[in-house]
Parts: structure tokens; C-alpha cells; sequence
């Protein structure tokens, strides 16, 4: 059993040799996979193709439906997009090395989410060719962006984002990729020569790496926080009951950490299984990511039941229908659901001997983001369905083209993913490399005792030397 | 007038830090530990403390990027608001401050990153050719220690780097 976040014995070379493999000679598991996403997005295309010859009817958008599985889908890839840049920032400030091994892969996760995500505006618009309206050019044409609407705030936002991580995803990628134009021929060499930046490991450009990726991350952290609580605004900006909440900033934010570390759940147990990452992406680091979920996920919960009192004992009849409305009306079994996926389930992570069994944590982490998809849902639909006036009342389910592109989604997604691990190295090499080279020389057998080891693992001296290998 | 470039490969860190700190301690006459360039698989964290603090200039180039994006993003969205004067504004503010305060906070981490980004690339001198002397081995697991001398040193740095245990030597020669 695997007690350490990292084999501290483990060879340098070992590392390079073990994440380079990963990149190499795709199995056919992966090719399958990629079939699978391709077979979905083509699905989104032709819905989409569909959709955009007949009209944003086809996707049953219309008064007072104006928004559905569309915006829906957007919250939550945004919120998928979060754990990864935001908790790696985080835990690089803090210095807790133990992301070191999985940061990678998290941060492709925010920039793979954040492209998914901003799809869902662009099909939303019905009419695509009139995108650029959302830039605030200085214009005579009579394009007049509201400086005022949160979606013009998500347009900047977003885009700040989506630059910002994919540079901090590069920027930490560079001394990795310098180690692939090494080991890299033909093609890949070419790319990798071009993608280090002429990456040579001197002092200088440590010293400099060091404080561009402090830097960043002090930039990402704010960030983050901003775009999710500018997401929240497109509802809580609005008098819509439900919507028209003012915890809605930190319960958008606290349900992005949330999901996206399921997310980054399913992905460790899936890159552990099929690239045989079994010393870097280790038990202990897994379950630190549970508890961490865990912690997260109770934060929402008690933002969640905070909202509901808050309608429950305050004065607006209107807001509490709609609360009813959601817990007894046309979409209470879907919020029932939501509660249990995202309520009750999460009480697994605390489990010890569950945080440890993989096949458990992988089938928990996907029921947990199904609860935070459908707590999107359960956000715009029971609204819109119980607006102010009884003549819009309107329950409204999404058409085979909305669940077509929705489900696309998750194969483009997909796609993006599974040709990044194949081109990039999913695990950071040289910050595993550091890892074990702190763990090895910082740590003493009492405080790695104090780290690693609980009451009933057992002792040190019972290790095997090449434990993890 | 020729330079000379030598390199020494170590095997880990210990052998190269005692190499610097005899250098430091002027064991050479002539070579200082200024003309010491380290290469390594990783950045080691006491490597200040061998090398002295050489400093980075990359936290100024955030900070005039951040205060860059903070005056253009409001200038920016104002001078594309000031258009809106033809529009009957109801009585709201032609710049709306709230709104504005916002988005100056998108540019000023945009450009704040950006600008980072460029005074890295400048400081860290990337996008370079690579030395001659560059090693593959030091992105596997060998630290590497570079001096740029002239003639009459190379030998006795030699001598040094085989005191310390050395794994390999390489040199070259530039104009």
C-alpha cells in the first residue's frame, strides 16, 4: 500500500523515461477514446448545423425560455475550468508539493473547459456572424456594447481567463518541453525546439522561471475568483427570483472548486490507470485531493442551504414560490437529484478506506459533477419556468438539439484532452524531479512520519525500498 | 580577443556547489564566481546562496504592465463609450464607474501577465540559440557548471572541476 506522495528513491531518469512513454505509441484504449469524442462532436456539428439553418427554435429556446441547457452547460464548464489554474496557484503559493505531480493535467482541464465553455455563448446567439459585437471597438457603425450587462463583462473576463491560464499551463510547461526536444525526432522535435523557447536549464532562466510562475500565480488567483462571481452576475445582476441573490458570487465560485475537483478526480484515476502513473499520481496525493473536495463540497452545501433560508425566512413570497416551486414542481425529481449527487454523496469522501479504492472514488467523482451539472440547471430552468407573472408560468424541457450539442460537448472536451497527453507531457517532470529531490534531502523519517503516515500504515522500516515503483 | 568556454558535468548538486564555492573563494586567480553559469534539471533552493542574489527584473515589468492595463483599460473603454454620446443615456453615466471598475480589473491582469510574460523572455534571455556547450544530460539528472575564461584559466579550471568529481569536461572557443 502506498503510503508517501512520492517514492523519494526514485531516479531522475526514471521520470523523464516513465512520462515521455506516456507519449509515445498510442494503445488501442486511446484510439478508441478518441473515436468516441469525434462520434460526439460530430453529433454537436450536425445538431448545430442543424440548428443554425432552422432557427434557435429547434432548440425549444423561446419566452420565457430565452436561456436553457445552453447557458446551463456554460456555468458549468466555467466551473469545471476553475479548480485546476485556481488550485494549482494556490498550492504553488502555499508550497504544498504535493500538486506537483498533478497539476499538469488540471491545468489543461481549465484551458480544454474554458474552450468548451466559450462555444455556448457563440451557439446561444442564434445569429454567430454578429460575435464581434461583443468587442468594445471604438465604432461608428452604430455598435453600441452595454458596458453595463455582465455578458460584455464575461466576454472580457473569459477572455483574460482563457489567455491567462493557457500561459500559465506554457510557462510551466517549458523546462518540460525542453526535455522532450531532447528525447523528441522528427516532427515532435521541430515542435518541441520551437515550444521551449531555447530552454537550456541555466541559472538565469530558473531564476527568472521562478518568478514569472509566482507572479502568475498571484495574478491567477484574483482572476479566478473574478470570472466565476462575474458568471454569477449574468443571474444575480437580473430581479429574477432565484437569481437575485447576493451569496451568489461565492456559492458560483465555491460550486466551480467543487465540480472541478471532481473533475480533476476522474482524470488522476484515469491517467493513473492507463499510463501506468502509479508512482507519481499516488494514493496519498489522491486522497489529499478528496479531503480537499470534501471540504469544498461542504462549503457549498452550507451556501446552498444558506440561500434556501435566506428565501424561506425573508420577505419576498415570490422568491419562496420559486423555492417550492423547485423542491415540488415539474423539475423537483432533477432537484432532488442535484441534492443527493452533490449533497449526500460527497459524505464517501470521508471515508478512509473509500478515498482509497479507485474504482469507487472514479464512479463518486462522476456523480458528483453529474450534481453540479444538474445544480445548473436546477439554477436557470425552475426560474424561468416561475418568473413573476402566473401567464409566463412555462415548464420547458431541452430538444434532442440542445442534449446533441450539450453532449458534444463533452467530447470536444474529451478530444482536446486526449490529444494534449499525447503531445505534452500530462505529468511535470521536473517538478517531480524537485519533489523528490526535497523530500529526499529536507525530510526527516520523523516528519515524513508526521506527513505520510497515519496511526495504522505501516512503519517505515517495513517499506520496501522501491515502494510505488 | 578568444573566450573560452568551459563546462563541467557533475553528478549532483554537492560536487557543483563545492566547485562554485571554491571559486568564490577565489581558488583561480582571475575567475570569479560572476562568470559562473549554472545549468540543472531542476532549480536548486539554496542556489542564491552559492551564486549570490543575482536578481530578476521580471516583478518590474509586471508592475509597469499592470499599471499599463489598469490606464489603457479605462481609457479604452471610455473613448469607445464617448461614442454613445449620440444616444439618448436616460440620465446614466456616458461612463458608467461601477461597470468600468470591472473591466479595468480584466485589463489590468491581462496585461499585467502579458507584460510579465515579455520581461521573462527578455531577462531570461530565451528564445536564443543555445549554447554550444548545452548538455542533454542536463535536463536528465546532471548539474553543470559553465565558466566563460580566458586561456590561461581553462587548465587550472580543469583541475578544479577533477577535484570536484567531475563527470565530463566540454569546452569551446569563440572569437
Amino acid at each position: 500500500m502506498q503510503t508517501k506522495d512520492i517514492n523519494e528513491n526514485i531516479e531522475w531518469a526514471k521520470i523523464n523515461a516513465d512520462v515521455l512513454r506516456s507519449m509515445e505509441n498510442p494503445r488501442i484504449g486511446y484510439w478508441i477514446a478518441v473515436v468516441c469524442c469525434v462520434l460526439m462532436v460530430s453529433c454537436a456539428v450536425a445538431a448545430e448545423v442543424y440548428q443554425y439553418q432552422t432557427g434557435m427554435g429547434v432548440a425549444n429556446l423561446n419566452w420565457p425560455h430565452m436561456w436553457d441547457l445552453y447557458i446551463a452547460s456554460f456555468v458549468f464548464w466555467i466551473g469545471m475550468s476553475h479548480s485546476g489554474t485556481l488550485l494549482s496557484a494556490i498550492l504553488h503559493i502555499i508550497q504544498a508539493d504535493w500538486r506537483k505531480p498533478i497539476y499538469r493535467f488540471a491545468e489543461a482541464m481549465t484551458t480544454f473547459s474554458l474552450m468548451t465553455a466559450g462555444l455556448f455563448p457563440i451557439l446561444h446567439l442564434g445569429r454567430v456572424w454578429n460575435l464581434y459585437w461583443v468587442l468594445p471597438y471604438v465604432s461608428d457603425r452604430g455598435v453600441w456594447p452595454n458596458f453595463r450587462s455582465p455578458l460584455i463583462w464575461d466576454a472580457f473576463a473569459i477572455t483574460t481567463y482563457l489567455t491567462s491560464s493557457a500561459l500559465f499551463l506554457f510557462v510551466g510547461m517549458i523546462p518540460d518541453l525542453a526535455i522532450c526536444r531532447d528525447n523528441a525526432r522528427g516532427w515532435r522535435q521541430k515542435l518541441y525546439t520551437v515550444l521551449s523557447l531555447g530552454w537550456q536549464g541555466d541559472d538565469r532562466q530558473w531564476r527568472n522561471f521562478r518568478k514569472i510562475y509566482l507572479l502568475m500565480a498571484c495574478f491567477l488567483i484574483p482572476l479566478a475568483v473574478s470570472v466565476h462571481s462575474i458568471v454569477s452576475a449574468d443571474f444575480a445582476m437580473s430581479i429574477m427570483p432565484g437569481w437575485h441573490v447576493t451569496t451568489f458570487p461565492p456559492y458560483f465560485v465555491a460550486g466551480a472548486l467543487y465540480s472541478g475537483c471532481a473533475a480533476i478526480i476522474s482524470l488522476f484515476i484515469i491517467l493513473r490507470y492507463f499510463f501506468r502513473f502509479d508512482d507519481y499520481m499516488t494514493l496519498p496525493i489522491l486522497e489529499k485531493v478528496c479531503k480537499l473536495t470534501f471540504a469544498i463540497a461542504m462549503v457549498w452545501t452550507y451556501l446552498v442551504l444558506m440561500e434556501f433560508a435566506a428565501t424561506w425566512y425573508g420577505p419576498d413570497m415570490v422568491e419562496k414560490e420559486a423555492l417550492i416551486g423547485r423542491f415540488t414542481g415539474a423539475y423537483a425529481p432533477l432537484f432532488w437529484l442535484m441534492l443527493f449527487c452533490a449533497i449526500v454523496v460527497p459524505f464517501t469522501l470521508a471515508s478512509q478506506k473509500l478515498r482509497r479504492h479507485l474504482p469507487t472514488m472514479f464512479v463518486v467523482s462522476l456523480i458528483l459533477n453529474l450534481g453540479m451539472f444538474l445544480e445548473r440547471y436546477m439554477i436557470v430552468a425552475p426560474t424561468l419556468a416561475l418568473s413573476y407573472q402566473p401567464f409566463a408560468f412555462d415548464v420547458m424541457w431541452g430538444s434532442m438539439v440542445e442534449w446533441a450539442i450539450v453532449f458534444g460537448s463533452f467530447g470536444w472536451f474529451g478530444l482536446l484532452f486526449l490529444i494534449f497527453v499525447k503531445v505534452f507531457p500530462s505529468v511535470s517532470m521536473y517538478e517531480v524531479k524537485e519533489m523528490v529531490f526535497h523530500r529526499r534531502n529536507y525530510h526527516s523519517d520523523e516528519l515524513a512520519t508526521q506527513l505520510h503516515r497515519r496511526a495504522d500504515d505501516p512503519q517505515p522500516i517495513q517499506q520496501p525500498g522501491t515502494e510505488g515503483a | 580577443m578568444k573566450r573560452f568556454y568551459v563546462m563541467g558535468l557533475f553528478s549532483n548538486f554537492d560536487e557543483a556547489f563545492s566547485t562554485i564555492s571554491e571559486i568564490r573563494q577565489h581558488a583561480i586567480p582571475g575567475v570569479s564566481v560572476d562568470d559562473v553559469t549554472l545549468k540543472s534539471p531542476i532549480e536548486h533552493p539554496e542556489i542564491e546562496e552559492v551564486l549570490g542574489d543575482r536578481g530578476s527584473p521580471v516583478p518590474k515589468f509586471t508592475l509597469f504592465g499592470a499599471l499599463f492595463g489598469i490606464i489603457f483599460g479605462f481609457l479604452f473603454l471610455a473613448s469607445a463609450q464617448a461614442t454613445f454620446l449620440v444616444q439618448p443615456q436616460g440620465g446614466k453615466a456616458v461612463v458608467p464607474i461601477p461597470s468600468n471598475i470591472v473591466l479595468t480589473y480584466e485589463m489590468l491582469i491581462l496585461f499585467g501577465v502579458l507584460s510579465t510574460l515579455v520581461g521573462f523572455l527578455i531577462s531570461a534571455k530565451m528564445m536564443t540559440r543555445r549554447h554550444p556547450l548545452y548538455s542533454e544530460k542536463v535536463s536528465l539528472d546532471q548539474v553543470g557548471v559553465m565558466l566563460e575564461l580566458d586561456e590561461k584559466n581553462v587548465d587550472q579550471v580543469k583541475n578544479l572541476f577533477k577535484k570536484h568529481k567531475v563527470l565530463e569536461i566540454r569546452e569551446e572557443v569563440s572569437q
